[in-house]
């Protein structure tokens, strides 16, 4: 019975991030319009943009090969692997011993290759700055990345996502300088990965300091919605790692009623309308930078990451 | 039973050069030395392969009269010993199914065949050898027949200096090797192995030879700074023999740093596994960064060797600095990442290296700037390369990435170490772990998309034809490797135990009482990983995804030209390059750690000459190193030279002064 329900619960995470990524990019991108003063495209536009997409004929360059056509699938099923076994409303699913936190991260590494492969397919020059630029930040990320992990897994004693956030509820962990560094450098992770302000605009297609977009140029049709889909996924796992792990309250553990589920659930939603929120407000409030300031940002956040490690050393917490 | 199997393997491997040197005109003498090495290599694999697996046959020894006199060439089979015999005889048969196929396209056989078995006998052999004269001298032979297939195209301009630097750091770090054997068997000079590790060293002695041991073993590895021969050493052989090289051999190295260091050297103390620690972090960041900045494919893949071998030493130094503190289940994890990562790099580079050398022979090219659009081409070569390149960067669920998370679980259990230089020192080498696991995908996104994607650049890639059957067979075989060992990685661990135990005396959770195939490196709460669930959830959502969308939405495709913003160029040299890929790493990482350089020479308006892009690149380690040796020795040579034209009055004053030197020592040393 028991693992009936765990199979459920796993079942409803993986349709509940599929269904609310776009929705969280529409609330985003409506913030941002409204911040700017302008009304801004309705929130579910981003469904709208996905079903249109999906429709449509996938227009493919003749120097194309099958990686071209292939990676969008493999991107997709990748991410939405990796966003289905985050905790969002609930702990204890069933599959989420298949990968920890690193091996998570490794899932959208596998996905971004992926990606940058296709770009450079067709041989076209857009592509290829596009994945070469992603690629360069992605190994600037990863190690600032490792060093939030390696904090967490000092203070949780693991790096199952799962456990963190059980041992991050718990009294005697609370409130530590460690943890906020932590949480910058994670932010600023997150925001370097999924191509926000700063680092990247989601919002163009023609300019030359694009990342995201320009390596994904030559896509259309269904190709381009899985894509889409996968990038909304990735935003929805960055705010679901952050929130499962720096804001575990709420989150429904294995075993407690359908009541724990549904007010998990309700909070968890209540927690991507906040980051989604913060997420809006400081893409309004700073500028692009040149790319090749995006090393001192990351840079910056590997030290951040190293400092919470340190300070964690010298307090002697266990 | 199964060492003398083994020793009349190896005996049958160094019959079979002879062979090929006495039918030096015959043509089918290719197949014949391909074919009796592979037969030799598949037996020697499986006869390792059960030993590892029945421990109980383990421990076997053997004592030949052959060697010194008084000693004979002692062997034993252990557990340590048959899982590198394991990745040795895999790498030996691997590459020997290829070179049925490649061999044939080689221009002078005469020069490879007869030292390619006697190259496996010599590395069989240092695996086997229970003495110190036994040990160098396999692994003297064993280097020298490899230098003898680097020098195999000695004509090609590179491949004569790539040879002579080669025999140079060869005899170097034999040298030391023979130095740290001498102080391990002290004055009694006991030389087996027994007896060495019987009489345990004084610290101070012990620190000596793990220093010895590290210049000895890490030059024939290509640990950072003695890594320079590597590039130009493995690349200049037949694409087989590089993979050999690149796979096998340098795992021969690191099989002679475990020997030495976990076994014979006694207990560890903390420092050591922090200098084995830094060294592996800094040679895995500079290998890859070297990589990044290369666009010869095999020149590529050779500093990615480095990379590895500073990924494998990363997990030997944790497992000594675990061991020292006396935490046998930590140790056990790290000697378990590093030698799982031993088996997976033979495999994955032993499969690029075969790739790289079927683009070889299909465009004679190995400059990737030259290259593009292969996977049209070769179709199959292009897959198995695109499998090797996933492994090496670490994605899941290949098996690269299952050595490597287990290498990050070691890291993160070093904060209950007591010794602060280590906890603060193992977490930057983490963040290093991690910088060269994310520019290592960067880098093969580079080689894959610029060699295989993307449109050809010139003639020979426009016209290349897939390679034949037996290169493929190989490929594909590591191929599958690659994935299984991946997916299934709990078997792999679990045959991994017996060594873990002799070495460190523990080993990982083994895979009965987990569900599902599931890793666990220490507990099930604190991390597990489980490949094949991803496998399967990537493979289904993929699938699902295709067909909802290809059932209800839209499945029709047209073919059209690229869209390039409207402005698509069918000139191919428009297409993204290799340099300027790397150009973003290089403005980043290059800057500071090869003081790179460009200048543009635009041309004045008006003028119709194009306009070039110039990179300079200083490699440091080389100039601060390797030149002021270099001057040192040739100042010395050029002093020491009048010593060839003196008198005899002058030389028998020499002898004289040489002798009253020696026995005041001597009175003084008494």
């Amino acid at each position: 019975m028991a693992v009936i329900l765990d199979l459920l619960v796993q079942l409803c995470q993986m349709l509940i991030v599929l269904a609310l990524a776009p929705l969280l990019t529409g609330y985003v991108r409506k913030v941002k319009a409204h911040l700017l003063r302008r009304q801004g495209p309705p929130v579910l536009q981003p469904y709208r943009d996905l079903l249109r997409l999906v429709r449509k004929e996938a227009v493919v360059a003749v120097s194309a090969s099958w990686v071209f056509r292939v990676a969008p699938y493999l991107v997709f099923g990748t991410t939405w692997v990796a966003a289905a076994l985050v905790p969002t409303f609930a702990t204890g699913l069933i599959f989420s011993y298949a990968a920890d936190m690193i091996a998570i991260v490794a899932l959208l590494g596998s996905a971004r290759f992926m990606l940058a492969l296709a770009g450079l397919d067709v041989g076209t020059s857009f592509g290829g700055i596009g994945s070469s630029r992603e690629m360069m930040i992605a190994s600037l990320a990863e190690p600032a990345m490792l060093m939030a992990v390696f904090t967490l897994s000092l203070l949780a004693g693991s790096t199952q996502l799962s456990s963190i956030a059980a041992s991050l509820q718990s009294p005697e962990i609370g409130l530590r300088i460690s943890l906020a560094l932590a949480l910058v450098a994670l932010v600023m992770v997150a925001i370097a990965e999924n191509a926000r302000i700063p680092i990247d605009n989601p919002a163009t297609h023609l300019e030359l300091t694009m990342v995201h977009e320009a390596m994904i140029l030559e896509y259309s049709g269904r190709h381009l919605a899985l894509i889409e889909a996968a990038s909304n996924l990735k935003l929805l796992l960055y705010v679901s790692i952050i929130a499962c792990v720096f804001f575990p309250w709420g989150i429904a553990v294995s075993g407690q009623g359908f009541g724990a589920y549904l007010l998990g659930a309700s909070i968890y939603l209540v927690k991507l309308a906040g980051g989604g929120f913060l997420l809006a407000v400081f893409e309004t409030v700073i500028a692009k930078m040149r790319v090749f300031r995006v090393p001192d940002f990351l840079g910056a956040a590997l030290m951040l990451g190293f400092l919470a490690a340190l300070l964690l050393f010298v307090t002697q917490v266990r | 039973m199964v060492l003398k199997g083994l020793l009349w393997g190896v005996a049958a491997l160094l019959a079979t050069g002879v062979l090929a040197l006495a039918a030096a005109r015959r043509p089918a003498k290719g197949i014949l030395v391909y074919g009796l090495s592979l037969a030799v290599a598949l037996a020697a694999l499986v006869a390792a392969t059960a030993s590892l697996l029945a421990p109980a046959s383990l421990g076997a020894t053997s004592t030949l009269p052959l060697g010194l006199p008084w000693l004979g060439a002692h062997f034993r089979l252990d557990a340590l010993s048959a899982f590198f015999l394991v990745v040795i005889n895999l790498g030996g048969a691997a590459a020997s199914l290829f070179g049925l196929g490649y061999g044939r396209h080689e221009e002078t056989p005469e020069r490879v065949l007869p030292f390619y078995p006697a190259f496996l006998a010599g590395m069989n052999l240092v695996l086997l050898a229970a003495d110190a004269f036994t040990f160098l001298f396999s692994w003297e032979f064993m280097s020298l027949s490899s230098w003898a297939l680097v020098m195999a195209h000695h004509r090609r301009p590179g491949n004569a200096a790539a040879g002579y630097l080669y025999l140079l750091m060869a005899s170097f770090g034999t040298l030391a090797l023979l130095l740290a054997f001498g102080l391990l068997a002290g004055p009694s000079g006991g030389y087996e192995f027994q007896a060495i590790r019987q009489a345990a060293p004084a610290p101070t002695i012990a620190a000596v030879v793990l220093v010895l041991v590290l210049v000895g073993a890490g030059s024939k590895a290509g640990l950072v700074p003695l890594h320079v021969w590597l590039p130009l050493a493995h690349p200049a052989a037949p694409s087989h023999v590089s993979a050999l090289m690149s796979g096998v051999m340098t795992k021969v190295a690191v099989y002679g740093f475990a020997r030495i260091v976990l076994d014979l050297l006694g207990p560890p103390l903390w420092w050591w596994g922090a200098l084995v620690v830094l060294l592996g972090g800094m040679t895995a960041v500079l290998g890859v960064l070297h990589a990044l900045m290369e666009h010869d494919l095999k020149r590529l893949l050779a500093y990615h060797t480095v990379e590895n071998i500073g990924i494998i030493f990363i997990g030997l130094g944790l497992a000594l600095a675990f061991e020292a503190n006396a935490m046998p289940a930590a140790a056990a994890l790290g000697l378990t990442a590093a030698l799982f990562h031993v088996f997976n790099h033979s495999v994955f580079k032993s499969l690029l290296f075969y790739g790289a050398g079927a683009v070889l022979t299909a465009t004679g090219e190995r400059n990737m700037e030259q290259l593009g659009g292969l996977i049209h081409r070769m179709p199959h070569t292009a897959f198995a390369f695109l499998i090797g390149s996933a492994a090496i960067s670490a994605l899941p669920p290949f098996n690269g990435f299952v050595s490597e998370w287990l290498t990050f679980q070691a890291i993160l259990l070093s904060p209950a170490l007591p010794q602060w230089l280590l906890k603060f020192l193992v977490p930057a080498v983490g963040a290093m772990l991690a910088l060269s696991a994310a520019l290592a995908a960067a880098c093969f996104v580079k080689a894959f998309g610029i060699t295989f994607l993307g449109r050809p650049r010139i003639a020979a890639a426009c016209n290349a034809e897939e390679v034949d059957a037996p290169s493929l067979v190989a490929m594909y075989a590591l191929v599958a490797l690659c994935l299984i060992a991946g997916i299934l990685p709990a078997y792999f661990i679990d045959a991994l135990a017996p060594v873990t135990h002799a070495l460190v005396g523990a080993s990982l959770p083994s895979r009965e009482g987990l569900e599902w195939l599931t890793i666990v490196p220490v507990a099930e709460s604190r991390s597990s990983y489980n490949g094949l669930l991803l496998l399967a959830f990537i493979a289904a959502s993929a699938g699902l995804a295709g067909e909802v969308i290809h059932r209800w939405a839209s499945n029709r495709t047209r073919k059209s030209d690229a869209w390039d913003c409207g402005f698509p160029d069918r000139s191919p040299v428009t297409q993204y390059t290799a340099g300027s890929f790397s150009q973003p790493i290089r403005r980043v990482f290059g800057t500071v750690v090869f003081r790179a350089r460009e200048t543009v020479d635009l041309p004045p308006p008006g003028e119709t000459r194009a306009a070039r892009l110039h990179v300079e690149l200083r490699d440091l380690l080389w100039e601060t190193l390797y030149l002021p040796a270099a001057a040192i020795v040739g100042f010395a040579a050029e002093k020491l030279n009048r010593v060839q034209f003196m008198t005899i009055r002058g030389y028998l004053t020499l002898v004289f002064s040489a002798l009253v030197v020696l026995l005041a020592i001597l009175a003084i040393w008494q």
